[in-house]
């Protein structure tokens, strides 16, 4: 795998998100409470509404625009509501975050 | 080719007749339905508590717009039937539009009574009928004056309760010599009388009215005794008249109402009338359980049944006032015939009255006061005629008296067979809903409503299908359980918010540990609200945490639906100049703001900004002096005036310098939900205070403070709180009643539904009245303030949270852009 570095884990908040602009669209980058990290795809599979901008809680976050609650684990939807957002493989090692984007699709085009 | 049916009305009756329908030959018919009134379906029994401001129209609608879509129903809101070709077999409505059937069903319902005095057609005359009637008489209970109703049955009676509820000075004039006469007997009436002039409803019995006076609009209504009984609102609810006009011009069969058979036909086999506009074996019918059994006769005729045929019943009476409970059921006249005997049982201190006709060892009558939880018991007895010569002695008590057993409610349930009705509207037996729990897993009270009608329509069974819905899911169905916050806690916000104080919580997860949240980090619902508790009651000493708010009060604008955001800034009471004017131009010149937009709240809303450009854009604002208009915050909103005193000609104080002094006063303070405030110069009310959180409308004597309006998904207007003799009376007062709601409401509950919970009146004294207590809730918010008038704008100009508005990394562009 191809890991791009994107920055250190202390540039996001705990329990928030950041953006990072890539040729395959824009990916949410998250850190939970525990200090894991998780990246999907910045738009909810409801209505496009931007995921990174919305309130994370354990290993999941709620859309700002209509509340759908998304999986950071899987990207799927979670309760009633279903449908899935692409996760993106991301690592941390010593404080530095790495996505690799080998996997996923050109969406720029 | 489906047939086609066309149903004229949209009452209750008819749209139980299509539920029934849809069920049982879901592809037979194309249905057309006309309504008169501008509306779907709704519950025509709960209007009372509409009306007495316990629930609103929204809860009450049975068929809302999106069940008519998905069953293929056309309807048409607002069109009256004008004409019926039976010839042709169609139907015309006021509006000219025609619809042909194979099969009609009238359902017109019926038209309350209009007494043929004098004055009867004066403004200010009303009847109790539907929706609007409610909508009429709530706006004018607002001017709290004097109201008559003429008739003292259930409907005036219903009426009566609720226009005293809304603080209206209420008499009701009833012809006969005691209440109700026709569904209680003269002791329960008494009773009756005696509760509602507890509550300061002025009765007056052996009422015959002679003419309702006035130029114009109602002044009072004269006695045939010369009484003249001073009133700006008149309610006539002296009874109703089926609607067999139309049916009566096409050349149907009519008597009191339209001659049915036992099948719902008219005269014309093709016609079918249900509803109070049918009269069948000599009976018309008011009462919602007898119509709802014609709409299944009628829909298992149409779905080609011919089988079920509709039987007289004596259907129970109860009176939907908040805390009289009255029952009656059968023939409870006073008895001549020397066959009769009864049963009776007063309890003078606790006005409880029961009263058993019995013929034969059989009951054949009850009426109950003050105490009614054994009328489905009675009711039972007395329509399979049991024989109660073993248990005359206690009969009276009840039936957890019988046997021996204790007096334990949930015995009494446990002991009714499984026939037993517990839901007279919807006829449903106590077995129907025990099986509907088991086979569906049913656990909620509005589950057992939706799958089995139990207590959907007047609901005055709830508590009976709650014991019930205990019986059979045992210590796992809690039915006095508070509301939790949210699925993280089984902790209530009231319980919440007082634990927080008690046990000195500071911080999110301290609360969330000591209250054992179930949640590790809680969830998007109970982060807010918590942040918010916390914010208030720990000025100073609590660190807001951003992560637990909505993005719009994270980053100080509105998300869009496209993820760009709006940005409003403050205009102080509405007001700008040249100055302010050419700022924005040039901000939305210099960003190219797409659309740029007047709010409701008299300020400029620019939309469609990229959130990376937000800082700079607050940057240039900012220069220009302006600071954020909290347009997206659970807080001081806009505070709209009209010009007042300095230009108006009616104007009788400066209406505009009050509103400027509120708003610079009170911004930046975070409260439950959002909060609008209006002041306007004179009672002509041009910035529309009497619809908003808090109002002030000026008079030449002071300032009148109202609060507690709504005009979004809920229209209410507000209560007066009282009079403010000064401005700064006037601010004291505002600024204390928003800190006692800032302290006491729960998150996202506006101000008007959080004054329902605690009570106007209670409102009233804390905040008006005991100055002592106004004064610190006032002094209270100073203090918070002291940290909340923080402009979020500039701040953010400065630097601050600037990872919010810029991306981590951007990588591999330049690949993208080939």
């Amino acid at each position: 795998m191809n890991w791009i570095p994107i920055g250190q884990l202390s540039d996001i908040p705990s329990r928030g998100a950041r953006c990072v602009n890539t040729p395959a669209g824009r990916i949410a980058v998250f850190r939970t409470a525990d200090d894991r990290v998780f990246a999907i795809d910045d738009h909810c599979p409801h209505k496009g509404g931007p995921l990174s901008q919305g309130i994370v809680h354990g290993a999941a976050v709620t859309c700002p625009l209509h509340n759908w609650v998304i999986s950071l684990e899987t990207g799927k939807a979670l309760g009633a509501d279903e449908g899935a957002v692409r996760t993106i493989p991301v690592k941390v090692e010593d404080g530095r975050l790495f996505i690799a984007l080998d996997a996923v699709s050109n969406k720029a085009a | 080719m489906l047939e086609k049916l066309v149903i004229v009305g949209n009452g209750m009756a008819p749209g139980r007749m299509l539920e029934h329908l849809i069920e049982k030959a879901p592809s037979r018919y194309q249905v057309t339905i006309f309504n008169a009134e501008p509306r779907v379906n709704y519950d025509r029994i709960m209007l009372s508590p509409v009306l007495s401001g316990e629930k609103d129209y929204e809860e009450i609608i049975i068929h809302g717009d999106g069940w008519y879509i998905k069953n293929g129903i056309t309807l048409y809101k607002g069109h009256k039937i004008v004409a019926i070709d039976r010839a042709a077999r169609a139907v015309t409505s006021n509006h000219g539009v025609v619809a042909h059937y194979d099969k009609l069903v009238i359902a017109t319902g019926s038209s309350p009574l209009i007494l043929p005095v004098p004055g009867n057609t004066l403004a200010g005359v009303l009847t109790y009928r539907d929706l609007d009637d409610v909508q009429a008489m709530m706006l004018a209970a607002q001017s709290r004056a004097k109201a008559v109703v003429i008739g003292g049955g259930l409907l005036g009676l219903e009426a009566a309760a609720g226009l005293n509820e809304r603080g209206m000075d209420v008499t009701v004039l009833h012809l006969m010599p005691t209440l109700m006469e026709r569904q209680l007997d003269p002791a329960a009436g008494y009773l009756l009388q005696r509760e509602l002039e507890k509550r300061g409803i002025k009765i007056i019995t052996r009422a015959n009215t002679k003419a309702i006076i006035g130029e114009r609009r109602v002044e009072g209504v004269e006695l045939a005794d010369g009484r003249v009984i001073p009133a700006t609102l008149v309610v006539m609810a002296a009874g109703i008249r089926p609607n067999a006009a139309l049916a009566k011009d096409a050349g149907i069969d009519i008597n009191r109402g339209i001659l049915v058979s036992e099948g719902m036909r008219t005269s014309d086999p093709d016609i079918y009338a249900i509803g109070e506009c049918a009269e069948v074996g000599g009976h018309v019918y008011g009462l919602v359980a007898p119509l709802y059994e014609m709409a299944r006769v009628a829909a298992s005729h149409l779905a080609g049944d011919n089988a079920p045929r509709f039987a007289h019943s004596d259907t129970p009476t109860k009176l939907k006032v908040t805390g009289i409970d009255v029952f009656s059921v059968g023939d409870f006249a006073d008895n001549d015939d020397g066959e009769r005997q009864e049963i009776v049982l007063r309890d003078a201190s606790a006005g409880v009255y029961k009263r058993l006709v019995l013929k034969d060892n059989r009951i054949i009558g009850t009426v109950l006061y003050g105490e009614t939880g054994d009328g489905a018991w009675f009711n039972d007895l007395k329509k399979k005629a049991v024989d109660i010569t073993e248990m005359r002695d206690t009969l009276i008590f009840g039936q957890a008296y019988q046997g021996g057993s204790p007096l334990d409610p949930m015995a009494a349930v446990a002991a009714l067979p499984d026939d037993a009705e517990i839901c007279g509207c919807n006829g449903v037996c106590k077995g129907k809903i025990i099986g509907a729990i088991e086979e569906k897993g049913l656990t909620s009270l509005d589950d057992v409503r939706a799958h089995t009608k139990a207590s959907a329509s007047c609901g005055s069974c709830t508590g009976l299908v709650e014991q019930v819905m205990k019986l059979a899911l045992g210590d796992t169905y809690n039915p006095v359980a508070v509301q939790p916050m949210c699925s993280c806690t089984s902790l209530g916000h009231d319980d919440v918010r007082r634990l927080i104080k008690a046990k000195g919580l500071k911080t999110i997860p301290a609360v969330m540990q000591e209250l054992e949240w179930k949640t590790s980090c809680g969830c998007a619902k109970c982060r807010q609200a918590l942040n918010y508790y916390l914010v208030c009651d720990w000025p100073g000493e609590y660190a807001d945490d951003y992560q637990s708010r909505f993005i719009n009060e994270r980053v100080h604008a509105n998300i869009q639906k496209d993820g760009t955001y709006s940005v409003v800034p403050r205009m102080w009471g509405g007001v700008t100049s040249a100055k302010e004017l050419r700022a924005i131009a040039d901000v939305v010149d210099k960003f190219q703001i797409p659309t740029v937009k007047v709010t409701g709240g008299q300020r400029i809303d620019m939309l469609g900004i990229r959130k990376q450009d937000l800082p700079a854009v607050w940057a240039d604002l900012g220069k220009a002096g302006f600071v954020s208009g909290h347009a997206y915050a659970k807080g001081l909103r806009t505070v709209k005036t009209c010009v007042g005193s300095e230009w108006c000609r009616f104007g009788t104080q400066d209406s505009t310098g009050l509103g400027i002094r509120i708003e610079k006063f009170m911004w930046g303070s975070w409260t439950p939900a959002k909060v609008k405030m209006a002041v306007s110069g004179c009672p002509r009310n041009c910035a529309e205070a009497t619809c908003k959180d808090v109002g002030v409308i000026c008079v030449d004597s002071g300032f009148e403070i109202h609060f507690g309006g709504a005009a979004g998904l809920d229209i209410k207007g507000t209560e007066v709180l009282g009079l403010a003799r000064s401005e700064d009376e006037a601010l004291e007062v505002i600024v204390a009643l928003t800190q006692m709601y800032r302290e006491q409401g729960r998150y996202l509950e506006r101000i008007y539904k959080w004054a329902k919970r605690i009570g106007v009146a209670e409102i009233r004294r804390q905040v008006l009245e005991d100055v002592e207590r106004r004064r610190t809730y006032f002094d209270r918010f100073v203090a918070s303030q002291r940290y909340a008038q923080v402009d979020p704008w500039s701040e953010r100009a400065c630097g601050k949270d600037a990872h919010e508005f810029r991306p981590m990394a951007t990588v591999g562009l330049a690949v993208a852009a080939e």
